[in-house]
């Protein structure tokens, strides 16, 4: 899947994730600021990573801003703002979420 | 060593300094021996002063042991301009012993101890940056951190031996005759300071508003103050307090608010005359309102509220659903002037208020006690000293020593973000399992299994979902998930100690 | 998660359908049914984010038992297709149309609802519908409306919009809404579908809220739209029998159990026949006495 433009989704409101997305040619490169990054940080790079890998994307910068959301809102930011960036909202792929 | 709490106390460090591993929360009858200060004799016509800088001068000696109150909260003047000066004259290795510190403090504490003016700190607790700073080994000597009656006890026995106390108040006169309740930064009952006053060698008041004598009521003594140090300003009224705490509107508060009336008034306790103590946080303060709801309705009145008092539990006594209110803090101006009012509101110090080794304090007479926790364990450890990182940032206040209730309530959301509360162990212990009776979470409720009675009684309450508590940490794990563990270096950065002056738990400095 | 026909359903809470904290805690408060909204409370360009993040919060996030609706966006919205498409796969309860004016509107709905069905393998008919009424139109097309579907699971009248159609606003008295409220009801009751009643949206008038609540609830509906939390109890303290309420209902129920054993057809009490009507009625005042704890396990008393 090509990263078409920069893809953003999610807020920086309480429990919430926000996830920007742009091109990238060395893998999925995870820049993560989070409360819980000691207790969470693997596990939250670890679903935006899955999720970017179902959907097809391989090569990414990745910058998420976490306040402490949960895996599933982390798995739905990131399909949210994958989708964005290659410029494919209008299909949403929601097999990409478990 | 481990103690009986699961912890593992560092052999070295107990034995140097002497350190009793914790054994229980029951403290029975020892014999303790008392301590007495030091009095310089005079008839007091010298006892005004302009200068600081001499009071300083001629009484402080490296080495020696300074104490201040937190009662002006984030208010604080005091605090400060004497800090500065100590700075400023080159002092060394002076020990910090305030009855707490707050958010005001913290920047002059981090510059004391870089400058090694301040080689060790006991206290209640610490927040925000000199909790980082002293979590990542900022202090060669492990903080000491100490419950309000157990300092209390500490002082009483010699375990601190305060040489100067350094007491802000908002009105004094001249021969040191001073309350909390007059003046511009009046912030009500000077119920730490007290213990201070009457124990420290010298004792220093710092005020901007020197009366005429005598100034009455007098909780601090003249017989027990050497100098009145006049200050332009002494506090913040703004920073000191709101006007009146204000009840939370956040509905999950509200909801576990409402389980824990639930649970009070469904308790044996709840009779005529009973007796409580709520913190000032968003739950435990609206329990107030529910709780002031039922009472009407049962017509049901209280003896008496302790603890941290704001407007809404003055209010209870203005309106005659609570006979009094023994009041060792003023979290609130409407608190603080209803203290100036009312005489029914007793200004009480932290040892009648907490102290384990008295002939028996306030605490003992308390029937429901509401706390909250930043985490609670399977075992009903509580923690209210360390993040879910593990950097420090709270205090034990009147937590382990109100939870000597015969029925300790904690609250807490089951997650906050995305921290479970409830964990299967605690990061640190402060206020042991065997003193807590109920936990309240929005999910429902856990109750310490040695209290079959209460299990039998809230059984039957319709509504009350109660499960073991385990249940409420699985159901905390399957909303976050199972967190990596945090990792600490061997290096001991503070002593947690319970009442009696035991260890019950250590903190490590946090690995990044 | 199967949609079910007949269920306690008076409080319906609005949750904004792209606010995490407020969707994860949404179970805590006891709502007989929460609404995940996609459609006002969410902005133009965030439909694509909150269908997603309510798609996976209907299959991960704890709503303790509440029943889920979804507000999807209405059919004249290019958002529509995919909303009905995700919350079908998503596995929801019942999905609610907003500004229905016609059968036909509905009965598109099922349709586009069965296709979504097959292409995920959802069950056939295990998602019931709603439709929100908020026009002139809407309410004069109620009685149709509400039998255009066996999946239709209830009515609800939208207040500010409907207002607005009919050239005025929201009163305190609520007398612009007189109409639009008995209609709604009247069609429901004759469909035998759920009749819900519009939101409250002023927190600070506690007194204003009992008294429209009273009000709904004298008329005969079966729940109201929450905005808040705090409204819940609320509502459920209006909705609550009285003890004698729950006596008769009980003596009803024995008379029943009484035919039942004997082996007839037909139900008496003090020398009466009991009708159907009073029977459904028993029954309703039974479940909800046991879900607001008025009564214990073996059905005494013992609310206050």
């Amino acid at each position: 899947m090509e990263i078409k433009t920069i893809g953003v989704a999610g807020t920086l409101e309480s429990s919430d994730i926000q996830i920007m997305i742009s091109k990238g040619n060395d893998g999925i490169q995870i820049d993560l600021d989070s409360e819980v990054i000691k207790a969470y940080g693997d596990q939250i790079k670890k679903v935006i990573t899955d999720t970017l890998e179902k959907f097809g994307i391989s090569n990414a910068k990745v910058k998420a801003t976490d306040k402490g959301a949960l895996d599933c809102v982390i798995a739905a930011r990131t399909l949210a703002a994958a989708q964005r960036a290659t410029e494919t909202t209008d299909k949403p792929e929601l097999e990409v979420l478990q | 060593m481990e103690n009986k709490v699961n912890r593992e106390l560092p052999d070295n460090l107990m034995s140097e300094m002497n350190l009793k591993p914790f054994t229980s929360a029951t403290i029975g009858n020892p014999e303790v021996q008392r301590v007495a200060p030091k009095v310089r004799v005079t008839a007091g016509e010298d006892k005004v002063v302009d200068s600081l800088d001499d009071v300083i001068k001629n009484n402080l000696k490296d080495g020696m042991t300074i104490s201040f109150h937190h009662h002006f909260r984030n208010g604080d003047f005091a605090f400060n301009k004497v800090m500065d000066k100590i700075i400023n004259m080159g002092y060394k290795d002076l020990t910090l012993a305030p009855s707490s510190l707050t958010g005001v403090m913290n920047d002059k504490v981090i510059e004391a101890i870089k400058k090694g003016v301040i080689t060790n700190i006991v206290s209640s607790g610490m927040r925000g940056s000199l909790g980082d700073f002293i979590s990542h080994g900022g202090l060669k000597n492990p903080v000491i951190f100490r419950s309000h009656g157990n300092r209390a006890r500490a002082i009483e026995e010699g375990d601190i031996k305060i040489d100067i106390a350094f007491l802000g108040v908002p009105v004094s006169d001249p021969a040191g005759n001073a309350n909390g309740q007059d003046g511009d930064a009046v912030f009500g009952s000077l119920g730490y300071a007290l213990i201070d006053a009457q124990y420290a060698d010298k004792v220093v008041l710092l005020t901007d508003n020197i009366v005429e004598y005598p100034n009455t009521p007098a909780s601090i003594k003249q017989d027990q103050v050497d100098y009145v140090v006049k200050v332009d300003k002494i506090g913040d009224p703004d920073k000191i307090g709101s006007g009146a705490t204000r009840f939370t509107k956040d509905p999950k508060e509200l909801k576990i608010a409402q389980m824990v009336n639930q649970v009070i008034i469904n308790s044996p306790y709840y009779k005529q005359g009973f007796s409580f103590q709520t913190g000032s946080g968003g739950a435990a303060l609206a329990v107030t309102r529910y709780l002031r709801q039922s009472m009407l309705d049962d017509g049901i009145t209280a003896s008496f509220a302790l603890g941290g008092i704001t407007k809404p539990t003055t209010d209870l006594l203005a309106e005659g659903l609570v006979k009094k209110i023994m009041d060792v803090q003023d979290f609130d101006k409407g608190a603080a002037a209803s203290m100036a009012q009312n005489k029914d509101q007793q200004e009480i110090d932290a040892s009648w208020y907490a102290d384990p080794h008295n002939k028996g304090a306030v605490v003992n007479n308390l029937d429901v006690a509401i706390l909250s926790a930043l985490q609670i364990d399977t075992d009903f450890n509580v923690n209210v000293m360390t993040g879910s990182d593990g950097v420090i940032r709270g205090a034990i206040g009147g937590h382990q020593d109100a939870a000597n209730a015969k029925m300790t309530i904690i609250t807490a959301p089951l997650v906050r973000g995305r921290n479970a509360t409830v964990v299967p162990s605690v990061e640190t212990v402060v206020t042991p399992g065997d003193s807590i009776d109920v936990l309240v979470t929005e999910r429902g409720i856990a109750i310490n299994p040695k209290r079959q009675d209460l299990i039998a009684a809230f059984g039957k309450v319709p509504g009350l979902q109660i499960l073991d508590i385990k249940e409420l940490q699985k159901m905390a794990e399957g909303q976050v998930g199972i967190p990596k563990p945090l990792e600490y270096t061997d290096r001991t950065v503070a002593l947690v100690e319970y009442r009696d002056g035991s260890i019950i738990d250590t903190i490590k400095q946090v690995k990044d | 998660m199967t949609y079910v026909k007949n269920r306690l359903r008076r409080t319906m809470m609005f949750v904004p359908g792209n606010n995490p904290a407020m969707v994860k805690d949404a179970g805590i408060y006891g709502a007989d049914s929460i609404m995940l909204d996609l459609e006002d409370a969410v902005s133009l360009t965030e439909k694509d984010a909150a269908r997603m993040l309510v798609y996976n919060a209907i299959k991960h996030v704890d709503f303790g038992g509440a029943e889920i609706v979804v507000r999807i966006n209405g059919q004249d919205t290019p958002f529509y297709d995919e909303d009905v498409k995700a919350m079908v796969k998503a596995g929801v309860d019942v999905i609610r149309l907003p500004k229905t004016e016609s059968a036909e509107m509905i009965q598109k709905l099922v349709k586009d609802m069965e296709k979504a069905e097959e292409e995920y393998g959802v069950e056939k008919g295990s998602i019931g519908v709603m439709a929100a009424i908020e026009s002139a139109k809407g309410v004069l097309n109620t009685p149709t409306i509400a039998t255009a579907t066996p999946l239709m699971m209830g009515l609800a009248v939208s207040g500010e919009d409907y207002t607005a159609d009919m050239h005025t606003h929201r009163y305190p008295d609520g007398r612009e809404l007189e109409f639009a409220r008995n209609m709604v009801l009247q069609s429901a009751r004759a469909a035998d579908v759920y009749a819900f009643d519009t939101v409250f949206s002023n927190m600070k008038d506690t007194e204003g809220f009992y008294r429209e609540t009273r009000y709904i609830y004298e008329l005969g509906y079966d729940g109201k739209s929450l905005v808040n939390p705090r409204q819940i109890p609320m509502v459920n303290d209006v909705f609550n029998p009285t003890k004698e309420e729950i006596e008769n209902a009980k003596n009803v129920q024995n008379a029943i159990r009484e035919a039942k054993a004997k082996g007839s057809g037909v139900i008496s009490m003090n020398g009466k026949m009991v009708d159907k009507p009073v029977v459904a009625k028993a029954n309703r005042v039974i479940e909800t006495a046991k879900a607001s704890n008025l009564i214990d396990e073996e059905g005494n008393y013992i609310g206050e």
